[in-house]
């Protein structure tokens, strides 16, 4: 973490995006994690793809729980409203606001010990419901905040800062959403922004619920030989899916990037946006379930972390959908629209006599 | 045994088999005699059990309209075999048995002082119907008709209510009727009709409307503009959500969408209701749950949290027998203190204490704006027996002029204008803030809402003063609380009293009939009916003007007396508590009893010679 406030100024060349915006308009308060934190690096990915994908910063909504990862919504999108609830229950909260106002953009950001231990039930609920979100579980394996214990995404057999050895089987919780019918999930790393950003940007066009689960090392606690979520075990053990090249989406440009070869796979999704996915992983399809939820458990049981985008519904469902809910905001709503009156509260008495 | 005698002032109590579809034909029982113009206060007494196990319902007949549990029973309908022998005994001598004498059952299963009125019930649905589930069901609809004969109740009045029940079932309609006068007939064929107990047609129920809590506070969430209701199934509270999706289906879709202008989620636990009424609160929309105790012990963590971050909540309590799982059918006032400092920490809340249906929809809404308002949770202390049974209450009212107070809303313009925005600046010196709702300003008015300690601004700290500084603010809220309430309703003895009594929520009804009783017996007692928390400075002033004030309450450890030494400094010596929490609703008797023990220790010399 750095105690010196960057200026406000900054440079004139510094890009604006379509709406007029710098990198810097999406910046919050100056982060108070450990310096080399993977939180951190998410944090700059999410700013980033804000900016690449021209969204307003005031309407993002940032929700979160208790925890290491629960602060960071506090140092990105300072412009934003942001709620730090209460621990594992920030699904609960992010539902009941996504449901006052279907205008924002809601953006949940939790850690393992906030989603697979204390908040399980409402990480599952969530997913089931299919709230319209980008859910991002910030995953070192440790508790942070109270230092070091291991969280109930630690893998069997991985080894503490303190040696102590991890007896329990491990949560997986992109296994989890993808079971529990979440129409968009994918896992990175933090230490892979070229591989995290677009994934960011494709949760936040998705319009259903996506999850992200992104491997991020606790320098502090869990960066050290025997663990399986430091730096150097993630790289050493990445298996990427996919890559997705490039997004389009209408009003905007094909951003290109040269990517490796291999095969391109087009996904049309509801909005008319279009993902292409780069095939890293041969007969890897990220349009079947099924296929997702084997493909995770094989290699998971070879030690591997497979990263990319898992699994997507070009047409998912959200709870607004399920719930028939009218166009307009709740919190937009008048005593007019809300209220039945005097005269069908008279014909109600009349039927009760 | 002289057999009872009374006109309009009795009690039937039905003794059935949960789940054999008598519930309705006690109803209609009930319901006839209103039609009457007689008041009457029905009641369930439930098991926790869908099928099987044994139910009451009681009903008493009131001229007076005393609406609250006499106690005692002057005719039992005993139909459950399982419960007879205690059945039997509850029974007041001079009383009246109806059963099924299909079975022929030995002397000793009766008494000698009550009178026994047989009916073959079961011998006349097998020689009239084939069907095993009509036999059931219409044996409740044949003894509805025998007690039409034995009570002088009208059957054009039954016949009435099942034509509006069954309108265009003509086939329902008519089996129905059929199986009354079945009954009927039989009944002023073989038995002395009318007994003593009788119904005389009256005048005494006028507008009033019959209606049970539940939906009555549900109406009351529609009315006071609720979109977003988060529950999660619990007795006595699931029917008010139930009730709410009714309601709403019936009044909130849009005719030209077809699109709901409400959104009811059924929530994997309490923790998840209370989580996404925050979450809605915190978005701008009107949100509620609804609940009882051990819902209230589950959400605790978050009610914490909108005290601390400010955000309009509002919560049902419909009350029930704790701790723990306790009684969960029977009714208690006992969540008051776990509800008034819900979470950890220096916390306090709003409470609302509806006496009946009427103010079920009353403060329902306004707890809504309270809430807004106040941006804190508000809760409405409703409990089973104004929750679950139907009673005759006042005609709901609405005020159109009146809009909905949706507080201090920072927007758009006023920022853009360049008001100065502090999240928790205490500008207008009530302790209430202003809010933005997110996505209000691209550049202005967003803040960081959480659950830690921070200062004026919004931002992070731990420093003693800004700690400080905030508590004292919410410390200053909550007396704007004090004068934003309902207030207390004050029932004053038509001679001087020397005892005042406090009492809330469903305890109303008995508390104003203990009040003639105890006036009659020579005890004139002012009665201050407590409708919210904060105490306005009324209750304290009523405490202070009587030597003695008993507080009246369905609690074991009198929590709302503990309120009132803890928070308004009411001298304790004062207050003697008058405490009912078997499960049963409070009776006037019961308060009666009670306060004449009590009157009688403080060496008041009652001006008639107390008799009981």
């Amino acid at each position: 973490m750095t105690y010196i406030a960057k200026p406000k100024l900054h440079h004139p060349t510094l890009p604006a995006n379509k709406i007029g915006f710098t990198r810097r308009d999406y910046e919050g308060k100056i982060s108070t994690l450990c310096a080399g934190c993977g939180h951190d690096s998410i944090s700059a990915a999410i700013i980033q793809a804000c900016w690449e994908l021209d969204i307003e910063p005031h309407r993002v909504a940032k929700l979160s729980g208790i925890g290491c990862s629960s602060k960071t919504p506090d140092y990105f999108l300072g412009n934003s409203h942001g709620f730090n609830s209460v621990h594992g229950r920030m699904p609960s909260v992010l539902t009941g606001a996504n449901l006052a106002n279907r205008d924002l953009i809601y953006l949940g950001v939790s850690g393992d010990g906030d989603s697979a231990s204390i908040g399980i039930g409402q990480f599952a609920h969530v997913m089931r419901r299919g709230v319209n979100m980008v859910y991002i579980v910030e995953n070192n394996g440790v508790y942070g905040l109270t230092k070091g214990q291991f969280s109930a995404t630690a893998d069997q057999g991985s080894k503490s800062k303190r040696g102590v050895v991890n007896s329990d089987s491990p949560v997986d919780l992109a296994a989890l959403a993808l079971q529990l019918g979440a129409t968009f999930v994918g896992r990175s790393f933090s230490g892979d922004k070229g591989q995290l950003v677009p994934l960011i940007k494709a949760a936040i066009v998705h319009p259903g619920a996506a999850f992200l689960d992104v491997i991020s090392p606790c320098v502090a606690f869990n960066n050290h030989t025997g663990s399986t979520r430091s730096y150097e075990y993630v790289r050493e053990h990445n298996e990427p899916v996919n890559r997705i090249d490039f997004d389009y989406w209408p009003k905007r440009e094909e951003i290109t990037v040269e990517y490796p070869e291999g095969e391109v796979v087009s996904v049309t999704q509801h909005d008319g946006s279009v993902l292409r996915l780069r095939k890293l992983a041969k007969n890897y399809d990220a349009h079947d379930r099924i296929t997702a939820m084997n493909y995770i458990q094989q290699h998971q049981a070879k030690g591997e972390v497979v990263t990319g985008l898992l699994y997507v519904d070009p047409d998912p469902e959200d709870l607004h959908r399920h719930l028939n809910t009218a166009d307009a905001p709740f919190n937009a709503l008048s005593a007019g629209d809300l209220c039945p009156g005097s005269a069908a509260l008279e014909k109600i008495n009349a039927s009760l006599r | 045994m002289k057999p009872l005698e009374a006109v309009n002032d009795f009690v039937v109590k039905f003794a059935n088999v949960n789940g054999s579809g008598s519930a309705s034909a006690n109803e209609l029982f009930a319901r006839s005699i209103l039609r009457m113009g007689v008041p009457v206060s029905p009641r369930n007494i439930f098991p926790s059990n869908i099928q099987g196990l044994p139910t009451w319902y009681e009903v008493r007949v009131t001229e007076k309209g005393y609406l609250g549990r006499r106690g005692g029973v002057d005719l039992m309908v005993a139909m459950n075999p399982q419960t007879w022998d205690k059945d039997i005994k509850e029974i007041e001598p001079g009383g009246y048995v109806f059963y099924d004498s299909t079975r022929a059952l030995p002397k000793s299963k009766f008494r000698e002082d009550i009178h026994v009125l047989g009916m073959p019930l079961t011998e006349i649905c097998n020689s009239t119907y084939t069907d095993p589930r009509q036999r059931q069901l219409f044996k409740n609809i044949i003894y509805l008709g025998a007690l039409s004969a034995l009570l002088d109740v009208d059957p054009k009045a039954i016949e009435q209510l099942f034509s509006e029940q069954y309108k265009g079932k003509e086939k329902l309609l008519d089996s129905n009727v059929k199986a009354l006068y079945l009954g009927r007939d039989h009944a002023l064929e073989h038995l002395q009709c009318p007994i003593g107990l009788r119904v005389r047609p009256s005048d005494n129920v006028g507008d009033r409307i019959f209606i049970d809590g539940n939906s009555a506070a549900a109406l009351g969430a529609v009315y006071g503009g609720a979109s977003v209701c988060a529950w999660y199934p619990i007795t006595p509270s699931s029917s008010l959500a139930e009730s709410f999706q009714s309601y709403c289906k019936r009044f909130r879709v849009d005719k030209e969408t077809g699109k709901n202008r409400f959104a009811i989620v059924q929530a994997e636990d309490e923790l998840a209701s209370i989580g996404i009424v925050v979450g809605a609160g915190w978005n701008g929309a009107r949100a509620f749950t609804a609940t009882s105790g051990p819902g209230i012990s589950l959400m605790s963590e978050f009610i914490g949290l909108a005290y601390f971050a400010e955000i309009p909540v509002t919560i049902i309590d419909v009350q029930r027998g704790g701790p723990s799982t306790g009684m969960p059918t029977r009714t208690q006032q006992s969540d008051v203190l776990a509800c008034a400092y819900a979470s950890h920490g220096d916390t306090k809340h709003v409470l609302l204490f509806p006496e009946d249906p009427k103010e079920c929809f009353d403060f329902s809404a306004q707890a809504l704006d309270l809430a807004e308002r106040l941006q804190t949770p508000v809760f409405v202390m409703t409990d089973l027996d104004i929750g679950m049974n139907t009673r005759l209450c006042q005609p709901f009212e609405w005020d159109e002029e009146q809009a909905y107070d949706r507080g201090k809303l920072m927007t758009y313009e006023r920022l853009e204008a360049g008001a100065d925005f502090g999240r928790y600046l205490d500008v207008d010196g009530d302790g209430i803030p202003y809010r933005t709702l997110p996505g209000t300003h691209p550049s202005k008015g967003g803040y960081f809402t959480r659950g830690t300690t921070k200062d004026r601004f919004a931002r992070y700290s731990e420093a003693g003063p800004d700690y400080v500084d905030n508590m004292q603010r919410l410390q200053r809220k909550f007396e704007t609380a004090k004068t934003l309430v309902p207030k207390p309703v004050l029932h004053s003895s038509s001679q001087p009293a020397r005892f005042g009594a406090i009492f809330y929520g469903s305890t109303s009804p008995a508390m104003l009939e203990a009040m003639d009783l105890l006036a009659e017996r020579g005890i004139p007692v002012n009665a201050l009916r407590v409708r919210a928390f904060p105490f306005a400075d009324e209750v304290v002033d009523f405490c202070n003007s009587h030597p003695w004030v008993f507080v009246v309450e369905q609690n074991r450890d009198a929590q709302l007396k503990t309120l009132l030494v803890n928070d308004s400094n009411v001298n304790q010596s004062r207050l003697i508590p008058v405490l009912h929490y078997d499960g049963t609703p409070i009776t006037a008797r019961f308060i009666v009893d009670e306060i004449v023990r009590h009157a009688a220790v403080h060496s008041v010399v009652p001006i008639k010679k107390v008799v009981s």
